[in-house]
């Protein structure tokens, strides 16, 4: 069978998804939640680059690399803001997130 | 047009002044320690002013294009680039007084604040899906450290928490959408989508090119935080120390707007039938809940968070409109909204009540008595903010209700103003208690931070004066509004 564009959007569609339930249906550990935003980052790169090579143009794969650049940020400042964070509540299940509602 | 590097760098000379010297006050600030806090502020200030400057006088207000049409310059992106830096520029005096009494005066805020200013600018300037993610990244990396930034605080750290997640997943639907955009146009740059649609001929685009439009709107319509997106606003406006919250509520929403409104009418101006429905929708949705869900609050940063949802729906109003009167309005909104919120924080940050700052509604009572020109100025902005003329706000609803009318949606405005004379309900109230409800507890202290005095009294100035002269917001927001429209 010959693997074509559908087949990797498809993938990418699936990690997606399987990204976003991740976030909402956690209840446990919000480390989770920063694997799960990976997991999405990862679906919209496998679909650029998917697309950059059916396409025959590099600019999706620069915007891949981007993409990587700014997770690796975003990842280092979600989990200091999560150090500093249980060091105040000593706890960072999902659940006890709640200090804050109306 | 042959582009060279030289003209490009001169095209973006504002960021890279703010980039550098952002970078040089930062190394500063790890050398010399934590006294450097003031030196740092005042450096930060002194850039600031220089780069507003800049932007306000340079240019003709012509569209410039650079790096590979990847970055645009025009008379739309002063303007609102103008804005923003009034934004950050209110936003570092007002914390002094603040973090001094936190006992966090740290030269980190200034900081941070400009590098969240160099990415708004990008993200005004962007002309391309990748310069539009980078600039977006840079800002909110920078405001997620900001909500957090009372680390000893449990509220401040967990707005800092709950921000930083909701904003990475919206990043995520963001990207997936510029991949969709990406792959069923061939391109990732605004004038090439524009040129590509615009070839369609009126055939509409394919299904795989609206879903990714979709995706970005609900990226965007996050970072706005306009109703279905908006749950982030309450929690993270209310954890976050109240200077950041006031900045929050002004640049940031100023940038994204600017970024709504030219990633919206640029690249898919042609097939504004296909998206514009879907504006329609989170417009109304975010005016009713602002109006209906703020009535309930008692504490006031939270009752401004569901105020700046419903002002956001009531911008959108003009996008949803569209053509040049639409943005105009949409402009002339958010520079509205902008002194208008700057002017309420300020009053916050005025006040003080048992030695902490002041936070629930019922604090503001007696302040009619005790401080009659502090509760006069208050009162103008609340019913500002509720659009009762002759002030600021009654003429920023003004234009974004004309020109729909004038576009037929008539649905969409006359629900818009049924949900502005709801919201005329609590900020009446804040009125109400403040002239005619006994004070309790401990007496309110007014420690009258300089900075704070200035704020409020300049916001208080325009907001109540602002009728008498129009003309010059609106004809520079009419100018501003043409140069993005092709």
């Amino acid at each position: 069978m010959e693997i074509g564009l559908g087949h990797y959007l498809t993938v990418a569609a699936i990690l997606f998804v399987i990204g976003v339930f991740g976030i909402f249906l956690n209840r446990k550990n919000v480390i989770i939640i920063l694997m799960s935003v990976e997991l999405i980052l990862l679906a919209v790169n496998i679909n650029l680059v998917a697309f950059s090579s059916f396409l025959g143009d590099l600019a999706g794969q620069v915007f891949a690399l981007l993409i990587l650049t700014v997770a690796a940020g975003e990842a280092a400042i979600g989990l200091a803001i999560l150090v500093i964070y249980i060091r105040n509540r000593g706890t960072i299940a999902v659940e006890d997130i709640n200090l804050m509602k109306g | 047009m042959t582009s060279s590097l030289s003209t490009d760098l001169v095209l973006i000379l504002p960021e890279i002044i703010l980039a550098a010297g952002a970078m040089a006050l930062l190394v500063l600030g790890a050398f010399r320690g934590e006294g450097s806090a003031g030196l740092v502020r005042f450096g930060a200030f002194g850039l600031l002013i220089a780069v507003l400057i800049l932007t306000a006088c340079a240019g003709t207000g012509e569209k410039v294009l650079g790096f590979n049409d990847m970055l645009v310059v025009d008379g739309f992106g002063s303007f609102m680039k103008v804005l923003v830096l009034i934004g950050a520029l209110v936003a570092i005096p007002m914390s002094v007084d603040f973090f001094r009494r936190a006992a966090t005066d740290r030269f980190e805020y200034p900081v941070l604040i400009l590098l969240a200013t160099v990415g708004m600018m990008l993200m005004i300037s962007a002309n391309d899906l990748i310069t539009l993610y980078v600039g977006l990244e840079l800002q909110s990396l920078a405001l997620y450290v900001l909500a957090a930034f009372l680390r000893d605080d449990v509220r401040s750290t967990e707005a800092g928490l709950k921000y930083f997640v909701l904003g990475a997943l919206s990043s995520g639907m963001l990207l997936y959408g510029c991949s969709l955009i990406y792959g069923f146009s061939g391109t990732t740059n605004f004038t090439d989508l524009a040129a590509g649609i615009a070839s369609l001929e009126g055939q509409g685009a394919g299904i795989g090119l609206v879903v990714g439009i979709v995706f970005l709107v609900a990226g965007l319509a996050f970072k706005v935080s306009a109703v279905p997106f908006h749950m982030w606003t309450p929690d993270v406006y209310e954890g976050s120390p109240t200077p950041v919250t006031a900045f929050f509520a002004a640049a940031p929403k100023v940038a994204a707007m600017a970024l709504f409104l030219r990633a919206l009418t640029v690249p898919f101006g042609e097939i504004a039938a296909q998206w514009q429905q879907i504006i329609i929708f989170v417009s109304i949705a975010s005016m009713l809940l602002g109006a209906f869900a703020a009535i309930g609050q008692t504490n006031m940063k939270r009752l401004l968070a569901y105020s700046s949802i419903g002002h956001v729906g009531y911008a959108l109003v003009g996008l949803a409109a569209g053509g040049e009167e639409g943005i105009r309005g949409v402009l002339v909104y958010m520079a509205i909204y902008l002194v208008m919120t700057l002017g309420t924080f300020g009053v916050l940050l005025v006040m003080r009540k048992d030695g902490k700052a002041v936070e629930t509604i019922q604090d503001f009572a007696g302040l009619g008595r005790s401080h009659p020109w502090l509760a006069f100025v208050m009162a103008a902005f609340m019913f500002s903010l509720a659009g009762i003329p002759p002030l600021a706000g009654f003429f920023a609803k003004f234009y974004v209700f004309i020109s729909a009318i004038e576009q037929g949606l008539y649905v969409l405005s006359v629900i818009g103003m049924l949900a502005s004379v709801v919201s005329a309900f609590y900020y009446l109230r804040v009125v109400k208690i403040m002239y005619f409800d006994a004070p309790e507890g401990a007496p309110l202290e007014l420690p009258f931070p300089l900075a704070s005095r200035v704020v409020v009294g300049v916001t208080g100035f325009l907001t109540v004066l602002y009728f008498v002269v129009p003309a010059p917001l609106v004809t520079a927001a009419g100018a501003a509004a043409k140069t993005l429209l092709p």
